[in-house]
């Protein structure tokens, strides 16, 4: 299909911004993003070994049920400084990885998935005829950004963020990240923020791993409900006399309080005439909706929070023993739905040759780290206070980096990343893939001794 | 298979009594060795298209469920009959065996035939007796058990939660349950039929069909990847005198034409794209195009949509590149999109990448595309709401009345009826073979415009005659 090869194009970063200001502040150490910084910060704070620990999957080890091949057939893909993309680069060992991002110092880094075969060398097996050089392991990934949420969200749009929208965010991280787990029984589950304005998910477990794009659709659609496009009215539609047991959690465990204790004073949603008729776009009952607008027309001060009390007003109309119709009831949750449930890219996760952006590249816009996200605190996450570039290397000039080893970013602002990184995610994956490892090769000796004993 | 069930008297399938009842669904599981003639061959082969066919035409209309059981009941009646019974039975093992070696060699051949035929299997076990349906199901012989009383009375409220979504009575609901892995109910789990514990699908009774359409599906997938193989080192020149050209007649005869090249009206030039867009584009790319145009832009799916119709209507790779450049260009430099979205551009015309000529979409792609937010292609008749569906017809000219049809087409979910009606309100003349590619409504569109160019020039000239 065409996605594999336009892959990364048109999407994330690629996407229309508008017009792009960059204002340098007048610091000695200028903010943002610069090249040589980038040298300095592949030479001394990317973590390869972790990447290449990670991206081994326990293959890197002594056990003869180790495919020493594994991390060699993964893609990697660079974009460096004047928008060359590179695509297919592989590599076999550390070495081989450190030494090819310090020579090219990509801007970008891009993960693709583990092929049949090497794929720096596919056009060689392409000669073969049979069409054997074919993806067989991706992650589970997702992709979210918060530019998919232009219509819900009144304080930016585009690229930007602020602390009044990020939590969109930290909701999608809870919602997405319990579904994973609960539902699906998904241990594994790697969140970073993307550096500017989305975060990525990185689910690993093996079976995740392993599973065919259909299996990865049914799980996409599965977490998918947004239906609308930007030329239906109403963005989500909710069937049935009861919410699926998924949603309903979510409902009320999230979305619910999100929606009703923050999101709709913070978005000032029904403050004005033009922010409330979307809302009441959403109501298929003419009677009630001219009976709101009834009650709002005259404007009257009030001394709670406007918002609070009109969607008060929504909820006691929709809700009241007056209108029994099943889909006059469900406006509130499809209200709640439309302006708070996650709204994934559906593409990238659906197909298992989407590249993406690897953990700890910096945002070349925003010159901060890619850093991971502990889902457990997502909502003490603050995309303005990762460590970014400039910081790192003022701290290197300070002589925060350590003396080489395992530590050695300990005390930069940096540590902490990479602590959660080998300690949550790392750690506990590393033991199941050697037990997985272990478990499938005594399988495997056991049926082939069964075999001989016929 | 083992069974327990949380009722008992649901659960006798394993007992004696049924082993009788044989279902008439075979698993093509072996090639038949029979003898066949050759005439019966290709007979078989296209009676059975038919049927496969016309399940595609149900799936890109939209039908419901239960009208996709009527239709292939129907099909399967008027396609399949035969006076002997076994003539049946070897018909439907001839004809399938035939269409795996026309539909293995191409990878899109595959994955239509594939998908058609786990669709004919499923409906023809619904239509099943319930008896019949068992003995299917213990011929599968999954490794599956049911879930015990205990376990069942643990989840009972959430699986009841389920029933209620999808819009059930609960007192029909099963009580007998199976516990398989959420992979093997990929269909069930992407419309959220199903409670999904910790990896687990609770797969209801009534549900079972996905779990045995999922074994149908990726047994015949392997099948037809060792056919391929087979027929590429074997048959093709073993046969190559005999059942070479008959099987590759059949796979070309019944897919219609892809609409890759231009044929009809070989080019298109940048200064009429607008006058032609107007006229001769069915509204889910005047809609594109028209978007363009007025934001400069399109999101991923909206260029793919539209990009390949036009490169199929005939726009060259120079102008194509001009076209989306004078349009994004404005929005987000020339520079930016010579280095983000010209490779695109290039890649559906095969010039990059896997150097494969991408095909124009068809209606069936488009009508199930998943436009999202931000997103402009897709269906019109399915995905815009019906106010702007409104709109949109008015602004083509569609009229009062026919806008009415159109739209009960679309509320019946017969979105290329639709499309065919807007046709021909627009063109006023009838389009018998109704819309089922976007490229088709294009040239159906110029062909009768020409016809009418020429027509007037025939009576100027003959006024020119009298005079």
């Amino acid at each position: 299909m065409v996605r594999e090869e336009v892959g990364e194009i048109g999407r994330d970063d690629m996407l229309i911004d508008g017009v792009e200001t960059e204002q340098k502040p007048n610091n000695e150490v200028p903010d943002g993003f610069n090249v040589n910084y980038l040298k300095i910060y592949y030479g001394k704070f990317f973590p390869y070994a972790d990447m290449h620990k990670w991206m081994s999957y326990g293959n890197d080890g002594k056990h003869p049920g180790c495919d020493q091949s594994y991390f060699g057939r993964r893609e990697f893909s660079f974009t460096l400084d004047n928008d060359i993309y590179l695509r297919f680069q592989s590599f076999n060992n550390v070495p081989e990885l450190e030494n090819a991002i310090k020579e090219k110092c990509p801007f970008k880094i891009d993960i693709g998935p583990v092929y049949s075969v090497d794929p720096a060398k596919r056009h060689a097996y392409a000669q073969s005829g049979d069409n054997v050089f074919t993806p067989v392991e991706r992650e589970l990934i997702f992709d979210i950004d918060i530019s998919d949420y232009d219509d819900v969200r009144f304080c930016c749009s585009g690229a930007d963020v602020c602390p009044e929208c990020w939590p969109l965010m930290t909701v999608t991280i809870k919602v997405i990240d319990t579904a994973l787990r609960d539902d699906f029984g998904f241990n594994h589950i790697l969140w970073v923020y993307s550096g500017r304005r989305g975060v990525h998910c990185w689910v690993c477990d093996g079976k995740a791993r392993r599973m065919t794009n259909e299996q990865r659709a049914a799980i996409t659609e599965y977490l998918h409900v947004h239906k609308g496009n930007e030329n239906s009215l109403k963005k989500v539609t909710l069937v049935g006399q009861s919410l699926h047991p998924f949603l309903g959690r979510s409902y009320t465990e999230v979305l619910k309080d999100f929606f009703e204790e923050k999101f709709i004073s913070s978005q000032n949603l029904f403050s004005d005439e033009e922010r409330y008729e979307k809302i009441l776009e959403m109501i298929p009952d003419e009677s009630i909706t001219s009976e709101l607008r009834g009650k709002w027309q005259d404007n009257k001060r009030v001394r709670d929070d406007i918002n609070v009390v009109r969607w008060s007003h929504v909820k006691h109309l929709l809700q009241s023993s007056k209108h029994k119709g099943q889909g006059i009831r469900k406006c509130v949750e499809e209200i709640v739905f439309t302006f708070t449930y996650p709204r994934l890219d559906l593409e990238v996760s659906k197909h298992m040759n989407h590249l993406l952006k690897a953990p700890f590249c910096i945002h070349p816009k925003t010159g901060r780290v890619c850093v991971p996200i502990d889902p457990k605190h997502c909502e003490e996450f603050d995309p303005s206070g990762v460590p970014t570039l400039s910081k790192l290397l003022e701290e290197l000039n300070m002589g925060a980096l350590g003396t080489g080893g395992e530590d050695e970013l300990d005390n930069t602002s940096l540590g902490e990343s990479i602590r959660y990184f080998r300690t949550s995610f790392l750690q506990p994956l590393l033991k199941s893939c050697k037990e997985e490892i272990e478990s499938s090769y005594t399988a495997k000796i056991q049926q082939s001794k069964n075999s001989l004993n016929w | 298979m083992e069974i327990v069930g949380s009722r008992r008297k649901n659960s006798s399938f394993s007992s004696a009594d049924d082993a009788a009842v044989v279902s008439t669904i075979p698993l093509y599981r072996s090639a038949p060795e029979l003898e066949v003639r050759l005439d019966d061959f290709e007979l078989y082969a296209i009676h059975r298209l038919r049927v496969l066919k016309g399940i595609s035409d149900g799936l890109s209309r939209g039908k419901k469920p239960n009208e996709m059981e009527n239709l292939t009941k129907e099909l399967w009646k008027v396609n399949m009959r035969n006076s002997e019974a076994s003539e049946v039975a070897n018909k439907d093992i001839i004809s399938h065996y035939v269409l795996r070696l026309v539909y293995c060699r191409e990878e899109e051949l595959r994955k239509w035939f594939l998908s058609m035929e786990t669709t004919l299997f499923r409906y023809r076990f619904q239509l099943e007796t319930t008896d019949a349906q068992r003995a299917l199901l213990k011929e599968f012989d999954l490794p599956y058990k049911a879930v015990s009383n205990a376990e069942y009375e643990s989840v009972k409220e959430k699986l009841n939660q389920v029933v209620r979504s999808i819009g059930q009575p609960l007192s029909s609901a099963d009580t007998i349950y199976y516990k398989v892995p959420f992979e093997q109910v990929p269909d069930l789990v992407a419309t959220r039929r199903v409670f999904i514990f910790k990896g687990y699908a609770y797969v209801a009774m009534n549900q079972v069909v996905s779990l045995l359409m999922t074994q149908y599906r990726s047994h015949l997938s392997k099948a037809l990847v060792l056919t391929n193989r087979k027929w590429t080192s074997m048959i093709l020149e073993q046969e190559k005198d005999r059942l070479t050209p008959i099987v590759e007649a059949l796979s070309t005869s019944y897919l219609g034409p892809d609409y890759s090249q231009p044929r009809e009206y070989g080019e298109i030039s940048l200064k009429d794209i607008d006058q032609v867009a107007k006229s001769s584009f069915p509204l889910c790319m005047r809609h594109l195009f028209e978007k363009l145009r007025e934001d400069h832009h399109l999101k991923h799916g909206g260029r793919m949509q539209l990009g390949l119709f036009l490169k199929g209507v005939g726009l060259k790779l120079d102008d194509a590149l001009a076209f989306w450049k004078a349009e994004f260009s404005r929005k987000v430099g020339a520079e930016r999109f010579d280095k983000e979205y010209a490779y695109g551009i290039r890649h559906n015309y095969g010039k990059e990448g896997k150097r494969t000529d991408y095909t124009p979409y068809s209606c069936q792609k488009i009508i199930s595309s998943t436009p999202g937010v931000g997103d402009h292609h897709g269906c019109p008749y399915r995905h815009f709401s019906e106010e702007n569906l409104r709109a949109a017809l008015d602004k083509m000219g569609v009229g009062n009345r026919a806008v009415q049809d159109v739209m009960d087409k679309v509320r019946n979910r017969h979105y290329q009826l639709a499309c065919t009606l807007t046709f021909e309100a627009i063109h006023g003349a009838s389009c018998d073979a109704g819309i089922n590619h976007p490229n088709q409504y294009y040239n159906d569109s110029k062909n009768i415009l020409e016809s009418r160019v020429r027509a007037t020039r025939m009576v100027d000239t003959l006024m020119y005659a009298e005079v």
